[in-house]
């Protein structure tokens, strides 16, 4: 996905920009409103990102000046305060959904899921291996006319395996990709997942294959 | 917040003075009015005598050297047309009495010509008015004095005050009367401008911090004035308040968001288990930290708002779906799932819409941190007698905890382990509930795991 | 059982015969009660012929009184309770002058009760003085001798028809001799202030040699018999109760106004049985209530709508006027002028 962040503070930009290209991701970062609104003058993007407090006025501004644009970008506010009513606010002003800072980048990532969801980018992040696929955005699986709503750990783990098939992935990986980095996570919490994707993707055109020693990895059946 | 004792009315007050005021007036016009009254009719009584006893004056001739006297019948009839009163006369000179009641004082002193001598005394039984007229009669050279005396007992002037005051008291009475009536309105519409001024204010919700601009009597304008600045100082307070919370949150938060996402960043990067521990652990500090500034400020914020707590019409579903609506995210990331029990029609109730969502937040997001992954969360709201908000969870619930004890600050649960939180949270809700007129209950769940904590309000 | 009233004038004779009195004593009656618990004691100007069915009605709704009824002259009642001091618990009299000369000087009590408060204010004087009849004075006239003539119909008419013809008159006119009749001296005095066309009719009647009489009875007999040809002056009631007995003469109330004498009752001071004399009060004076007696004594009941039928009558007002002529240098001076009127040789 195509991110535009808005954030005055360097560091926090910077840290949140690099941890979202980890994920694969492109990051175009603007400091002020008047970058941001440049910014979104020459390119189009997945998602906006905008940090509420900025320096040259608060970033309500913006959200109202793009409420109406048409195709306009969905944005999702970063702010320091959690209380439900400024979500009311916020969302009355335009955005489609916040978050608290500092945040958990799993939590970030469902929430920019579902918004996209409700968005309506339903093309975008399909992936099909062996005839199975795999809608990333709304989070469900489809082989033989069959429609799986999948979880969300079950998700993130099959996204890890369609996004590379035959690569295989150690354990470790695959909890870091699963569980936030503040859930307690075990191997074994691993094995247990596995097992529920391969009851999931049984009778469509793939399957999970045990690496001993290394990990686990997709194969088309 | 208590009503100030009242001390005194002013309506009281005033009322009782603009009576007092009136009291002292009729008693004042009846006196006079009686003064006056009893007056005239003594003068009118006099004039009657005086009369009469000229008109037997003018009746005595001088004949053979001697007085003669041809009484007026008119004399003595009109003593008799006002009242029944008893009369003795008595024609007196050359120290002899002529005709009459010789038993009749004489006049203490001898009336001049034109000038009547007016007394007062008791005669056989009664209390009489007695005039004596002198007039001379006889030949240029044998010139005698005769006096004449008529007097009249008081009884028709006595039925005649009795009337005056009957009638001074009835309208004395009857202006007090009035008065005091019309003082009940005077002092009621004085004071209309200042209910006015009451309702006007009283009509805002608490935060309307706006100056009163209604209208204003003179005498009030200084109360009103000094009512405006206290409000515009409040309410510089109250938005440096919230300028500072934001501040607080933002400066807080902005650096600790650096940090964890940093801290994501090289856990990523890293292989060794042990690193990756450690990253997880600091991670875990940072969360935990975020977390009690957060409801260190939300409690602030509980504390701030339960002083003048809002009367606002709420639909208690519409608040409970935006709270799950909202920690949604948050559960599904560890695949718990919130099912939700809420009847099918609105929910009235009356609070302040902000506090009961923070409530509602902070005891879903505890459910949500304490439940196992894959479980279920259940948000029930019931409606009986009470509004029963209740969040059942599957996981660790409270142990053998105090429960009590659980609610009050930073107590954290025996159960609790290594699971980021604190024990805030049940106190914001109960704090919330409490300024409902509420309160919070906490059980645990009675097959096994997992604990049940309820919302209760009155029904409004 | 009542006496026989032969009895009870043989004891009221005897008793008359006692020398403590200073006052005459005309008639006296005892009414004694079947079983008596009180005693009333009546001094009256009334004969005892006109008050006694009045009496015996009286004692018929209070049978436990008896009453002792004494009947003297108008100035001998006067005598007996201003001068002597007497006891009695009734005083009844026809001088409405000398009554109020009593309420006036003290000697009579105050009572009230609703029904002397249902009497008009002219039929009583300070709750002291209640009239209970109403009697004009009245002319007499002898049917013989205004056979077939109109007889004068006011004083003006009466004057001109003696100045007319004196030969027809002379010597058969007849009034009070007001020197030895309380009541005529008080009807004259009256007349006197209502106009002077009284005076003309004693220059008059003097000059036609107006024979003087002390009572009504006599003056009627005469008139009756043709002896005179009119009284001038006559108790209207007396007149009244002769018509049923004598023939020869009628009543004529004159146009231009006729003197209604009240006769009173009130309660001396020196009164001792006080509720049985305000018994006989209420009863006197609630006489219109008993046509029966009305009718049996002769006395007109207070009745005020006659005076608004007949607007010539005015009833003689109490009040201190009627003082005036009690005065003894008025009434010399009043008799002096009417003796020089009518007794001209």
């Amino acid at each position: 996905m195509r991110f535009l962040l808005i954030e005055d503070n360097a560091k926090l930009a910077s840290a949140i920009a690099e941890r979202l290209k980890l994920d694969g991701h492109a990051v175009d970062h603007a400091d002020t409103l008047e970058a941001a609104r440049a910014c979104l003058d020459v390119a189009t993007y997945d998602l906006m990102l905008l940090d509420i407090m900025l320096p040259d006025g608060d970033g309500r501004a913006l959200l109202e000046s793009q409420r109406d644009v048409s195709n306009r970008c969905p944005v999702i506010v970063i702010t320091a305060r959690s209380a439900v009513s400024d979500r009311v606010s916020l969302l009355d002003l335009g955005a489609d959904d916040y978050i608290t800072k500092p945040f958990d980048f799993s939590e970030l990532e469902a929430r920019c899921r579902a918004v996209l969801r409700r968005q309506g980018h339903a093309t975008d992040n399909r992936i099909i291996v062996g005839g199975t696929t795999l809608d990333s955005t709304a989070g469900e699986l489809l082989f033989d006319g069959q429609t799986i709503a999948l979880r969300n750990r079950e998700l993130r783990l099959l996204e890890v395996f369609f996004k590379a098939p035959g690569q295989v992935f150690s354990k470790s990986h695959l909890i870091d990709r699963m569980f936030s980095l503040s859930d307690e996570a075990s191997e074994n919490a691993i094995e247990v997942y596995v097992a529920r994707l391969r009851k999931r993707l049984d009778g469509s055109g793939t399957r999970i294959e045990t690496v001993r020693g290394l990990g686990y990895r997709m194969v088309p059946t | 917040m208590r009503a100030p004792r009242a001390v005194g009315s002013i309506r009281q007050r005033l009322f009782y003075q603009l009576a007092g005021v009136a009291a002292i007036l009729s008693l004042a016009f009846f006196l006079i009015v009686r003064v006056v009254a009893e007056q005239a009719a003594e003068s009118t009584q006099d004039d009657i005598l005086s009369a009469s006893a000229t008109a037997i004056a003018d009746s005595l001739r001088s004949e053979d050297g001697g007085v003669m006297l041809d009484l007026p019948y008119s004399a003595l009839s009109m003593l008799g047309t006002l009242s029944e009163d008893r009369v003795f006369y008595r024609v007196y000179t050359n120290d002899a009495t002529l005709t009459g009641y010789d038993d009749l004082p004489l006049p203490n002193r001898t009336p001049r010509r034109g000038e009547p001598v007016f007394a007062t005394f008791d005669f056989r039984g009664d209390e009489v008015r007695a005039v004596s007229v002198v007039r001379a009669v006889g030949s240029a050279n044998a010139l005698r004095n005769v006096i004449v005396t008529v007097a009249q007992t008081r009884l028709g002037l006595e039925s005649t005050s009795r009337t005056i005051t009957a009638t001074a008291t009835a309208v004395g009475a009857g202006f007090f009367l009035v008065a005091t009536g019309l003082s009940l309105w005077a002092a009621s519409a004085a004071l209309a401008p200042i209910e006015r001024l009451t309702s006007a204010v009283a009509r805002r919700g608490p935060y309307d911090l706006r100056p009163v601009t209604a209208e204003t009597p003179t005498e009030l304008v200084p109360l009103v004035d000094a009512l405006n600045s206290f409000m515009a100082r409040l309410r510089a307070s109250l938005s440096r308040t919230e300028d500072f919370i934001a501040e607080a949150a933002h400066r807080v938060r902005t650096p600790l968001a650096t940090v964890r996402a940093q801290a994501e960043v090289t856990h990523r990067k890293l292989n060794k288990p042990e690193h990756r521990l450690a990253i997880r652990e600091m991670i875990r500090a940072i969360d935990e930290s975020s977390r009690s500034a957060g409801q260190m400020l939300d409690h602030a914020m509980v504390k701030f708002r339960t002083d003048t707590l809002a009367g606002d019409d709420l639909d208690m579903r519409a608040l409970i779906a935006e709270v799950c609506d909202r920690l949604g995210a948050t559960a599904d990331l560890k695949d718990i799932d919130i099912r939700r029990e809420l009847p099918d029609m609105p929910v009235p109730v009356s609070g302040d819409g902000i506090l009961l969502q923070a409530a509602l937040q902070n005891l879903l997001d505890n459910a949500i941190k304490y439940s196992p992954d894959d479980t279920e969360i259940v948000v029930r709201l019931e409606q009986g007698e009470e509004l029963r908000v209740s969040i059942t969870d599957a996981g660790r619930g409270f142990g053998d905890a105090d429960l009590t004890r659980i609610k009050t600050r930073y107590t954290r649960g025996t159960n609790v382990g290594n699971i980021v939180g604190s024990g805030l949270g049940l106190t914001i809700a109960e704090e919330v509930a409490r300024a409902h007129g509420g309160q919070l209950e906490i059980k645990s769940n009675q097959n096994g795991a997992g604990a049940c904590v309820s919302l209760v309000l009155p029904r409004s | 059982m009542r006496f026989s009233r032969t009895a009870a004038q043989l004891i009221a004779a005897l008793l008359t015969i006692s020398p403590v009195v200073a006052y005459d004593i005309q008639e006296r009656m005892l009414y004694p009660a079947e079983v008596e618990t009180s005693v009333l004691r009546v001094i009256s100007t009334a004969d005892l012929d006109v008050f006694d069915p009045i009496l015996l009605a009286f004692q018929a709704e209070n049978p436990g009184v008896s009453i002792d009824y004494i009947v003297t002259e108008t100035a001998d009642l006067m005598q007996a309770l201003y001068t002597d001091g007497a006891s009695f618990d009734l005083a009844i009299s026809s001088a409405m002058d000398l009554q109020t000369k009593l309420a006036n000087d003290g000697f009579a009590r105050t009572y009230t009760s609703p029904v002397t408060e249902a009497l008009p204010d002219w039929a009583r004087w300070r709750n002291q003085i209640f009239a209970f009849t109403q009697e004009p004075a009245v002319v007499v006239v002898s049917d013989a001798f205004f056979a077939g003539e109109q007889p004068p119909q006011s004083r003006d008419e009466l004057i001109a028809l003696l100045r007319e013809s004196p030969e027809r008159f002379r010597g058969r006119i007849g009034t009070y001799d007001v020197r030895r009749s309380g009541f005529g001296y008080m009807m004259a005095t009256q007349d006197s202030r209502n106009s002077e066309a009284y005076w003309r009719l004693m220059e008059v009647m003097g000059w036609l040699d107006a024979q003087l009489y002390c009572c009504s009875g006599e003056m009627i007999r005469d008139v009756a018999s043709g002896r005179l040809a009119l009284a001038y002056n006559v108790l209207g009631s007396y007149a009244q109760s002769q018509l049923a007995t004598t023939d020869g003469f009628r009543i004529v109330e004159l146009d231009d106004y006729v003197n209604v004498m009240l006769r009173t009752v009130l309660i001396p001071q020196t009164a001792q049985n006080i509720s049985d004399a305000q018994s006989m009060v209420d009863f006197l004076t609630n006489l219109a209530a008993r046509p029966d007696l009305v009718a049996a004594s002769e006395l007109p009941a207070i009745a005020p709508e006659t005076f608004q039928a007949n607007t010539a009558l005015r009833p003689i007002r109490f009040g201190p006027g009627l003082l005036v002529f009690l005065d003894q240098l008025k009434r010399e001076a009043f008799l002096r002028n009417w003796e020089d009127s009518l007794v001209q040789n």
